[in-house]
């Protein structure tokens, strides 16, 4: 993978805003967001309606991902377009979690929501209809996704990544601050994890950095490219994020998405954590 | 929307006593911007979290006690700083003009 296959500029997507084999995607974790205005023909996607299971925790399944497409009009063979607010977050996770399923065309719209309200391009309320489909997913492809026994035995030996804030990471916070701090589980980070938060990938505009800053960014965060790598943040969707940076943008090969992230493992009973800024000790 | 009412959203629902909140309103001329983006920098400059602005311009974050920086990017305008001190039950109110 690399840029040239995994991102699409604002230009690039306003020249084929007819082709029929694209589909644009918005996917916010402000639910309203897309009823507001989006971008002409896009599908919208529910981060949580649409994307959680709502009764277990975890995405929703194979065959409830074929009924969601299927319903949305959104073909196997189509290039699906994934773009969003929240600097791409959620339209990173949405994008990881068509990967899970086998989903072969994908991108990115670099920048999101946020790049393309700050050029002033067009946003439209009219939703346009698409015919129904017969969506088939792929067997869930596990390499990229990790559970909490994979992280926990990885402490120490695998490149494990927080992505949060530094003060999330530290545990002088429980959420992004956008968000009450009223929070199930307790503060800090995975023992021996790096903090390499999210936000240093990105323009403030939201668009990635350029190749070469983002390897000088994991190159100084001390990434070893030799072991296999886990993001993760609060609960897997800036962590979505970095892993497209790693994986899909600059073709690393064992990167893995750890969805449960810190809700999760913050919440487990005699696990390892490690409080402050520094990354502790296995 | 006609002129900018003043302060940051309503409070209803916040439970105050517990969070250090920043908030405020995005005008340009006196007017509410509504398709602003804040984001909100740490003491050390570090990005900590970002909302787009509602339509009538306001915004709102749960930050810890301490300095921080609101740095403001709206459609065809440079972008704007602005330094707030948070603390525990007490809600920061902050006006910034793009």
């Amino acid at each position: 993978m690399s840029r040239e296959s995994a991102l699409v500029t604002a230009d690039w997507v306003e020249e084929h805003l007819n082709d029929p084999s694209i589909v644009l995607v918005e996917v916010d974790e402000d639910v309203e967001a897309y009823d507001k205005g989006h971008i002409p023909g896009a599908v919208k996607l529910d981060w949580k309606g649409d994307l959680q299971d709502g009764v277990r925790h975890d995405f929703v399944s194979k065959d409830k991902l074929e009924a969601l497409l299927s319903a949305k009009g959104i073909g196997n063979d189509d290039t699906i377009v994934f773009y969003g607010g929240n600097n791409n977050w959620f339209a990173a996770y949405a994008y990881w979690y068509l990967k899970y399923y086998g989903h072969d065309n994908l991108r990115l719209l670099d920048g999101g929501r946020k790049k393309w309200e700050l050029d002033s391009r067009e946003l439209t309320t009219e939703v346009q209809d698409r015919p129904a489909t017969t969506y088939v997913a792929k067997d869930a492809d596990e390499s990229i996704r990790a559970f909490r026994d994979e992280v926990i035995a990885s402490i120490g030996s695998k490149n494990l990544i927080d992505v949060r804030s530094p003060d999330e990471y530290a545990g002088r916070l429980l959420a992004p601050a956008h968000l009450p701090q009223e929070q199930a589980q307790i503060g800090g980070h995975i023992p021996t994890a790096g903090n390499v938060p999210w936000s240093k990938a990105a323009n403030d505009d939201g668009t990635f950095r350029s190749d070469e800053e983002l390897k000088e960014l994991y190159a100084e965060a001390g990434l070893d490219d030799a072991k296999d790598t886990i993001a993760y943040c609060r609960i897997g969707e800036r962590s979505s994020h970095t892993w497209f940076v790693l994986k899909e943008i600059l073709g690393h090969e064992n990167v893995k998405n750890y969805d449960g992230s810190w809700t999760e493992y913050g919440a487990l009973r005699a696990v390892p954590v490690a409080l402050g800024d520094e990354p502790g000790v296995a | 929307m006609c002129g900018a009412i003043k302060g940051g959203p309503s409070l209803e629902g916040v439970d105050v006593a517990n969070e250090a909140v920043i908030q405020g309103i995005v005008t340009r001329d006196g007017q509410p911007v509504g398709n602003a983006y804040v984001r909100l920098l740490d003491r050390t400059g570090e990005f900590t979290a970002e909302v787009p602005t509602s339509a009538t311009g306001q915004f709102r974050f749960f930050a810890g006690p301490g300095e921080w920086t609101l740095r403001t990017l709206a459609p065809k305008s440079i972008s704007v700083d602005n330094a707030v001190t948070a603390a525990k039950g007490v809600v920061a109110e902050v006006a910034v003009a793009v």
